[in-house]
């Protein structure tokens, strides 16, 4: 049995991985297969985390994130959660391999996933001119006509990003101004492939196989027409990953996991939350990996004060590779 | 295993005059979530070699086929049985998801 196990492996993950591992808890870093990383991995450059002046691909981010865990003992696992037990003492994680683990506590860091707009031509046509990763899929859109639906930080980045590819980047926003740090909405608007569609809602995608246009409502008037093109970016936020705990933790109005005030316990003894999955604010890389480090802290204490974590943790980091000395 | 690569120029003996049903994984190095199910599908690969070929294509070096077959998004997964496509998946999936999808071929 493990004394915690941490599912999510973005920036709250591996930050509260690295400061387990420095308490010697050997955490096992439970990573997705197919999502390790987390939402870092689809972004370009990332130009506001603190000590990389020059910024630094989100991917190299993270590989710099996980091996400074594994440094310390973390144990990643390319693998999913299918299931989660954490109504007893001990709190059981079943894999989509199959295995099962145990641990005495568990960090909850799954992130948040993109939200969709929720209109029938969407998932029709998702792969297939729809899509939520501009750099996985802008490639595919040389000298097209596309559209950002969004107007946050991330669509700006997005709208940016796609100019390398696309003859021409619509912005489509239901408001008359965006949400958007004034660093990114200045680098879109002075963009010339960039036109903004403000007061504008995407009602339905259409297209048989392949996207041929979007319709488009005015939110001012509620007139409808056509806007022709071949691509759509959904940029429009995200939502919190909460599918394996919606029946077992307590959510808040927002849909994150409801934690206690500051700390990372969530309604669950033993169930620690962090990252994007409690977070409906902030959602930057940084808030995130403090997030993790209030997690691991949390964790920390509640095995201490279970008694079987034995040494306070900084005294366990001392006695080097008797880490299991305390454990009854 | 790693599944062998395919291309413009050996598609047809490849993939289209196949015998039996050839998997083609559209990809390229630049795609994320393409290098995390590539290692999956090779494991596929290795546990049904007579039920299933696995093949990748690489979009970058392959722009004719890449238009020719429609795709916007990778990874994306298309099984061809006799030189036609039967069937489609895109994104990065899990295994035991993949698994799911290609029940028809090797379950």
């Amino acid at each position: 049995m493990r004394q915690v196990i941490i599912i999510g492996s973005g920036p709250a993950g591996y930050t509260a991985a690295i400061y387990a591992a420095r308490a010697n808890l050997e955490p096992l870093v439970i990573a997705s297969s197919v999502e390790a990383g987390g939402e870092l991995m689809n972004t370009t450059e990332v130009e506001n985390f603190p000590g990389f002046p020059e910024g630094i691909m989100g991917p190299d981010l993270m590989a710099k994130m996980q091996e400074q865990a594994e440094r310390f003992g973390a144990e990643v696992l390319y693998d999913d959660v299918v299931e989660l037990d954490i109504s007893g003492d001990i709190k059981k994680v079943t894999l989509g391999s199959g295995a099962t683990h145990e641990a005495e506590s568990l960090v909850f860091a799954t992130g948040s996933a993109p939200r969709k707009i929720g209109i029938e031509g969407e998932s029709r046509l998702s792969g297939r001119g729809v899509s939520y990763c501009a750099t996985c899929d802008g490639f595919f859109f040389r000298e097209r006509v596309i559209a950002v639906v969004g107007g946050g930080d991330s669509a700006m980045e997005e709208a940016t990003f796609l100019t390398k590819f696309a003859s021409k980047v619509y912005v489509i926003h239901r408001r008359g101004e965006l949400r958007a740090s004034k660093i990114m909405q200045d680098r879109a608007m002075a963009n010339e492939k960039i036109e903004f569609v403000w007061n504008s809602e995407v009602v339905d995608i259409l297209g048989e196989d392949a996207v041929t246009g979007v319709v488009l409502q005015d939110t001012v008037d509620g007139s409808t027409r056509e806007l022709p093109l071949q691509g759509v970016f959904v940029a429009i936020g995200y939502d919190p990953r909460t599918h394996l705990v919606h029946q077992s933790l307590e959510l808040t109005e927002h849909g994150t996991v409801w934690v206690d005030g500051r700390t990372s316990r969530t309604s669950v003894p033993g169930v620690f939350a962090a990252g994007d999955v409690i977070d409906p604010t902030y959602r930057q890389a940084v808030t995130a990996a403090g997030s993790g480090t209030v997690a691991a802290l949390d964790v920390e204490h509640y095995l201490a004060a279970r008694g079987d974590a034995g040494l306070p943790a900084t005294e366990v980091a001392e006695i080097d590779g008797l880490a299991d000395v305390g454990v009854a | 295993m790693t599944a062998k690569a395919t291309s413009e120029s050996t598609w047809q003996q490849d993939v289209i005059d196949a015998e039996g049903p050839v998997l083609v994984d559209f990809w390229a190095a630049w795609c994320g979530p393409c290098r995390m199910v590539g290692p999956i599908l090779d494991e596929i690969a290795t546990e049904h070699p007579e039920k299933i070929t696995v093949l990748k294509l690489n979009v970058d070096e392959n722009p004719n086929l890449a238009m020719e077959y429609q795709i916007t998004s990778i990874p994306a997964m298309k099984v061809f049985s006799k030189g036609e496509v039967e069937k489609t998946i895109i994104g990065a999936k899990p295994k035991f998801a993949l698994e799911q999808d290609l029940a028809a071929y090797i379950a």
